[in-house]
Formats: C-alpha cells, structure tokens, sequence
C-alpha cells in the first residue's frame, strides 16, 4: 500500500487541505469530506481557542482529521514561535504548519525567519511542516535543522496559477530526504496532478476548493487529480525520445579492433 | 536513514536479478527519461543493451556532461607517500604478506616530489599511503600535507579511513578532498579479500566518507575497484552510496571513479572481467544518474581507451603518475602498488586534451582561501 508517511505518521491521503475562505462551514466539511483528506490546517488566528463552540473547530473530527494549526499571520519567527506555543498550549497536536509572511499583498513566505522559526521550534519538539519559497538550498536547510517536510509554493498563494515554480520544485524533490507538499497557487486539479507526476509527496489546496460554487464536487475532482498524478508518477512516467545522431558515433572505438 | 540502512533496502542478488532481466525496452524508457533515478540506473548498467541503445546513452552522457562542464578536464596527480601497512587486501601490491623493503617517505622527499610535480604542471595533489599508523599516521599526513600544500593549490587524501576527529584534523590543515574506496560493496567477499588488518572492518569504512563529510570535506571521491565482485551490483552500489552522500551531505561535492584491478605484486586474478564496452556503459549511465558529480579516470587505463572515454562523462584524469614512493625525483623504482597503461607525460596529456578541443585544468580551487592569513 502507498502511504504519505510524515514524521513516522501513516496517511492514506495524498491531498491536505485549508479551510479558509469557505462561504459557509457546511461547505467546508462537504469539501473535506470529498477530497478524503485526513490532514486539514486551519489558521490559528482564526480560532477561538478558549470557546469550545468555536464555529470552526466544532466542525471538525478531531478522529477523522489531524488538524494542522498554521502560523499563518505572523511577520516574523518571534510572533510563529509565539503562534505555535499558544496552538501547543490550547491542547492541539505538536504539529504546526510554519508560515511566516511578512509581506501583506503576494503572502510570500520569507526565508530567513521561517528558518529561524522552524530551527526553535523543532528544538521545542514540534513537528514542523514549513511553508517556503521554492528554493532547493532553503529546503536543504530545513531539513537540516529537523523539519518534518518542506512545503514550496507553487505560485502565490491564491493565485491559482498552478506549479509555475515547476523547475525548482524538480530539484527539490530530487534532492529531499523529507516529504515534499506543494503548497499554494494549485487552482485546478490538473494542477495537482502535474506536481504528483513530478514526485511530489502530497500537495495542500485550499482557494481553489473554496473559490467555486461547487466546493463539494471540486474536492471531488481534486481527489482523482492527486490520485492520478501519483498513480502516474509510480507507473513512470514515457520521455521523450531523445536520438541518437548517426555520425560519428561516440562508441565506435568498441568495435573498431 | 544510514547508508548502512539504506543497503538493506537494495539487497545483492535482487539488484543483480533485476539488472540481468532487464528487457530492451526497459532500456529505451530509462534513456528517455528526462532524470534518471536510481531503478533507471539499474536497468541502464543491464548487459542486454544494444549498441544502438549504447550509443544513445553515450550520447545522452555526453551532452550532459558538456552542459555541466564545458570541455574541461582537472588534471591531477598521484603522491605516493608510503607502502607500508598492515592491511592484507589480496589484490593489492603493498598487501603486509608481499615481501619488500617498505618505504615512507622523509619529509624532504615528500618536498622533492611535490615540487617535481609542481614542475610538471600539477596544482592538484593526491597523497597516498598504505595503513601503518604508527609510521604514516594523522600526526605523519599533517606534517606532509603542510609541506605538500606550499606546492599547489588543493590536496586530496588517500589513505586509511579515519574517525570524524581525524578527518577534522585533516581539514584543518587543508585537505580539500578525500577519496576512499569500498572496493566491494559485497560483505562476505569484502571478508574474504580483507582477511585481518583494519581494513577487514566493512562498515567503518563504508561511513568513512559520512564522517569526512561531517567533518567539512569539501570533494569526497568513492567507487569500487572493478574485477573483484559482481560488478553490476558493485557499480549499482557506488551510484547508491554517491546519490546517499549527495544528499545528505549536500555540501560535498562527490566524485566516482571506475578503477579496474590492475596486475600487482602478489599476482593477483580478477575474479571478473570488465570489458572496455562496460566500463564505457558503466560511466555513461553514471554520468546520466549523476549529472554533477566528477568522474575520474586514472592512468590505469591505456593511452587510446583514455582518449576515447574523454567526451563520455570524465571530468578528472592523473597524468604521469607514479605509484610508488619517492618515484618521480628517484632514479630507482620502488614495489608500485599497481602497474600504469598510460605513460604519458602530463604535458602529453594537455597536449592531446587541447587536440580534442578540450582544456587541462590544472587548478580549480586554492586552499588559501580559507586561511586565515586570507582576511588580513
């Protein structure tokens, strides 16, 4: 069986998803329930931890989903560690999905302070799924100082412009010893299904789920991206045939004797 | 995950079962694949492959070699420093049974050689020895790589495996490489052949480059020395062990070498043969799995099979070398570990590079950088 294994933790699903901007939580749990997901990250701003009526969180299983807290809101690694210890305090999991993004119109993940997040909290026991521009020498320093997985940007987040950092994201997932998660900017399950293919562990989507009448049917569609890119990418995927010219051949010197 | 754990995921005769039933076909898909992983890998060293399906892939090797980097060869070259150890590898001329007067070289003659190859043209170094601690030790190498470095402008180490502490040292003093090899990666022949000695210990070498590796080494060199074992899987092995390095130790450059037993004092047999055309396979589907990573060929191969292999993959060659100690200033050889093919001079050797269209590097990097002195 092909299982996404996180930080020793087996999941049957390939598919994380978000649940912000949901124009109802009714909505929200149909989309949940479709994609067959069993990772959801909810954004800790969002919550009020000490009302256990939250809106939010009374919608959702804690038995059916490991529910990832985020960072998200935080400018820098002080407010995500400060954002993760509350997550931590009001009783959640170790498990926090680092984002740090200070800047407020692309919420494009900034470098060097999630680095610097991702090494305290690591050392505070946390499991860390990180949210990162989609270098590979960054991703080489996450998983050095300990983090779970790493998890590049598609494209910015929202944007739904599908995996236009394509060649980065390669050298990523050729060179991790970790679970690569494409993160944002997935708009259409084709889009999943194209980084599934490449060899991308899991991919998480959460506007182009939200952003549509038919949340429900859309995470339905979602599923069978990632299920078909993966399915692809374990069959081996035909290249292109690349030939070979005919003069001069390199290897004749084998036959010359 | 250690490379230790790792090995068990890939075991001996299923890597050798799927190598040798591997169909054409498989081989046309690997060679369309845009990056090679490491079943491709596999299927590619496969003893079925056409010279159709030899000649892409020599192709493909060549291409990428070319695109990462350009037409250039490093030239280095070997310096023997000592012949005496305690190992008894069976193949190998300096082995403790093989009777001869040993050597180590006095630190004066380690300067008469470094500035003879200093004169040739050499900035890159190897230094070599056996395994005798007590005569050619840490304390030994220090003394001689400080000597050494005065003449070029990177040194390499081949030596005896060393704990993490000791390849620190090793950097501290300036040691930019170190090439060690498995030799096998087969456990029970590796016993065999290693009967006693500190070499009969497989697993402390085969972490030896993680340990240099954490120590900070800059360029790791593996491989296994061909016609001892199976030498499919032992090829499958060092392209495993140099993808597990890469990874892990990203900030180490590795590099290969496909060393084929040569004849040595002790007459030795090659329990296999390794023929010019798998050896071409085998650094051709190498260089496909590995796009940057160094491949070295010594002067144990002949002049023309060299010259051939240029455009395939190599990126580093020796050139005049001498394998045994003191032997470029004496006038008398000494015991060589191994006999050389390829006797050309260095200056030979850039010279047909430059016919071929392609540039000898002599220096690609300079230990200086990192001294201290630097910064004043």
């Amino acid at each position: 069986m092909d299982h996404l294994i996180i930080a020793g933790r087996q999941f049957n699903s390939r598919l994380l998803v978000g649940t912000g901007k949901f124009s109802s939580n009714q909505a929200m749990v149909a989309a949940m329930e479709n994609s067959a997901c069993e990772i959801v990250t909810v954004a800790l701003r969002r919550v009020d931890i000490d009302n256990p009526q939250d809106s939010l969180l009374s919608h959702i299983d804690p038995d059916h989903y490991l529910l990832l807290p985020n960072t998200s809101g935080a400018r820098d690694a002080e407010e995500a560690v400060r954002l993760a210890r509350l997550a931590r305090a009001a009783g959640c999991e170790p498990w926090i999905k680092l984002e740090v993004t200070p800047d407020p119109y692309y919420l494009l993940p900034d470098p060097i302070e999630t680095l610097k997040a991702a090494e305290i909290l690591v050392k505070d026991g946390f499991i860390v799924l990180p949210y990162m521009p989609a270098d590979p020498v960054l991703a080489r320093h996450l998983e050095e100082v300990g983090t779970a997985t790493v998890m590049p940007l598609g494209s910015p987040i929202g944007t739904n412009q599908g995996v236009r950092t394509r060649d980065h994201i390669a050298i990523i997932i050729e060179q991790a010893n970790i679970p690569v998660i494409v993160d944002a900017g997935l708009g259409a399950p084709s889009h999943a299904a194209e980084a599934m293919e490449m060899g991308a562990d899991a991919v998480l989507v959460n506007t182009a789920l939200a952003d549509t009448p038919d949340p429900a049917l859309m995470a339905q569609a979602f599923r069978k991206g990632v299920e078909a890119g993966r399915e692809a990418y374990l069959a081996g995927l035909g290249g292109q045939r690349l030939q070979a010219e005919a003069s001069s051949p390199l290897t004749g010197f084998l036959r010359n004797d | 995950m250690s490379f230790q754990q790792q090995l068990q995921l890939y075991p001996q005769d299923e890597i050798i079962r799927k190598i040798i039933t591997t169909t054409p076909q498989q081989i046309d898909r690997a060679l369309q694949q845009q990056r090679v992983n490491i079943d491709d890998f596999a299927t590619l060293l496969s003893p079925e492959i056409t010279d159709t399906q030899l000649e892409q892939l020599a192709q493909c090797a060549h291409r990428i070699t070319k695109q990462r980097f350009g037409r250039t060869i490093q030239l280095y070259a070997p310096l023997y420093l000592s012949n005496e150890c305690f190992n008894g590898c069976k193949y190998c001329g300096f082995n403790a049974d093989n009777k001869f007067t040993r050597k180590t070289l006095t630190m004066e003659e380690v300067e008469r050689e470094a500035q003879f190859l200093k004169t040739q043209g050499f900035r890159h170094m190897l230094i070599l020895t056996g395994e005798a601690p007590k005569v050619a030790g840490i304390d030994y190498l220090e003394k001689a790589v400080k000597i050494v470095k005065k003449f070029c402008s990177s040194v390499s180490i081949e030596v005896f495996p060393m704990d993490t502490e000791g390849y620190q040292r090793m950097v501290e003093v300036g040691v930019d490489g170190l090439t060690l090899y498995q030799e096998t990666y087969d456990p029970k022949l590796y016993q065999q052949l290693h009967p006693y000695g500190p070499k009969s210990d497989y697993n402390y070498r085969l972490d030896a480059p993680e340990r240099a590796g954490q120590a900070g080494i800059r360029r790791v060199g593996i491989g296994s020395l061909l016609g001892l074992g199976n030498s499919l899987s032992d090829v499958f092995y060092s392209g495993l062990h140099a993808l597990y390095l890469a990874r892990k130790h990203w900030r180490t450059q590795v590099t290969l070498s496909f060393p084929r037993i040569c004849p040595a004092d002790g007459g030795f047999q090659p329990n296999t043969i390794v023929n010019d055309r798998q050896l071409t396979q085998f650094i051709c589907a190498m260089r496909l799995l590995l796009p940057d990573a160094g491949l070295v060929l010594s002067t144990r191969e002949d002049a023309l099979l060299r010259d051939n292999l240029l455009p395939l993959g190599i990126t580093h060659m020796s050139a005049g070398s001498c394998t045994a100690p003191g032997g470029y200033g004496a006038k008398d050889k000494d015991v060589e570990q191994f006999t050389i093919s390829d006797g050309r001079s260095p200056a030979e050797v850039a010279n047909l590079l430059k016919s071929r269209g392609y540039e000898a590097v002599w220096k690609d990097w300079d230990g200086a950088f990192l001294e201290r002195a630097a910064d004043d």
